[in-house]
């Protein structure tokens, strides 16, 4: 199973990081409960994925992964405003909610 | 090669140890510290893999502008505390959300490893990385005319998000929107409204008196909500 670990530097080591990277992320953002963590979480998430995206445009030789990676950082930098400007919409309302707090929408 | 494994071997390290660092401290301060090692060590991944521009963009508008947009928001919030721990509203979250965690793990790192080939996909032929170009050469011309309209959409975006951040973060006139939520009067967050009334209905008058409710309140949402979770 584990045939393809090799002591020369490839793109595997990348990718495996990447997945590290990822999972830590995404166990982050199951657990944290403040919002502006979670926003974080979600930005170690894009960024491992942002790491894979240049590890394959390398070993496929295209520059397409890296036209990708490009527009995440885009959309990226705007979700962060949008989200960032809910946090404090949401916080001004009522000090110190957590992700918790944020229930008007449960139903 | 050995040059190269060693920086890889390093900037690993930061990486992990940043995100593990976002996960795991109480502060939120220090989370977004921890977040500016973990975008670093892939910059210098970037820069590893030949995608300079990348590594570039990374640095600066990650670490120079989002993390900053974030400390600016933790400072403003006066968030800068730890976190409650004591409660968990669902029984075995956190036990439930590492299992999760270790799961998505294990099943990358079986899908990344148990395979034969190692890359699977066929070597580019319509935009190939050219060595003797430098990469934002080839990337600005990949840009400007096969994703052209991606970016113009773009464009739009951006300003869509600028306008949805500066409508959200206006105080909005009005009652605050949860007050169904405590129908038996023990709202905590007032404060707002209050002061909004106490400006309308105070007019130029004292000035210290207007700002007074303002001051206080906001501690006083804090005891009432330290009591609420200490009941």
């Amino acid at each position: 199973m584990l045939a393809a670990i090799q002591l020369t530097l490839d793109e595997t080591w990348y990718l495996v990081l990447a997945a590290m990277i990822f999972a830590i992320g995404a166990t982050g953002l199951l657990v944290r409960r403040n919002p502006l963590v979670m926003f974080m979480c979600v930005e170690l998430m894009l960024n491992a994925v942002n790491l894979t995206f240049v590890t394959f445009a390398k070993a496929l030789n295209d520059v397409g992964g890296q036209v990708v990676v490009f527009f995440v950082m885009v959309v990226a930098a705007a979700e962060v405003v949008v989200g960032l400007a809910l946090v404090v919409a949401i916080m001004r309302r009522r000090q110190g909610a957590d992700a918790d707090d944020i229930s008007l929408m449960r139903g | 090669m050995r040059v190269e494994m060693f920086v890889f071997l390093v900037s690993a390290c930061v990486c992990l140890g940043g995100a593990l660092g976002v996960v795991l401290l109480r502060n939120p301060v220090h989370n977004a510290l921890s977040l500016v090692a973990t975008l670093f060590g892939v910059a210098v991944l970037f820069v590893a893999q030949g995608a300079y521009f990348l590594a570039a963009i990374q640095v600066i508008v990650y670490a120079g502008a989002i993390v900053v947009l974030f400390l600016f928001v933790i400072m403003l919030l006066g968030v800068d505390r730890a976190e409650r721990l004591g409660m968990e509203p669902i029984a075995g979250q956190r036990v439930a959300a590492v299992i999760a965690g270790v799961a998505i793990l294990g099943l990358s790192l079986t899908a990344l490893l148990a395979g034969a080939q190692r890359v699977t996909g066929a070597e580019s032929s319509l935009a190939p990385l050219d060595p003797g170009v430098p990469d934002i050469n080839r990337l600005g011309q990949v840009l400007f005319t096969d994703y052209v309209w991606a970016f113009e959409i773009t464009a739009v975006l951006l300003t869509v998000a600028v306008v949805g951040a500066v409508v959200l973060a206006r105080r909005s006139p009005g009652p605050p929107i949860d007050t169904d939520e405590f129908p038996d009067g023990t709202v905590p967050d007032h404060w707002e409204a209050e002061y909004d009334a106490a400006i309308a209905g105070d007019g130029t008058g004292g000035g210290s008196a207007v700002d007074a409710p303002a001051i206080d309140a906001p501690e006083a949402v804090a005891t009432a909500d330290t009591e609420e979770v200490a009941g």
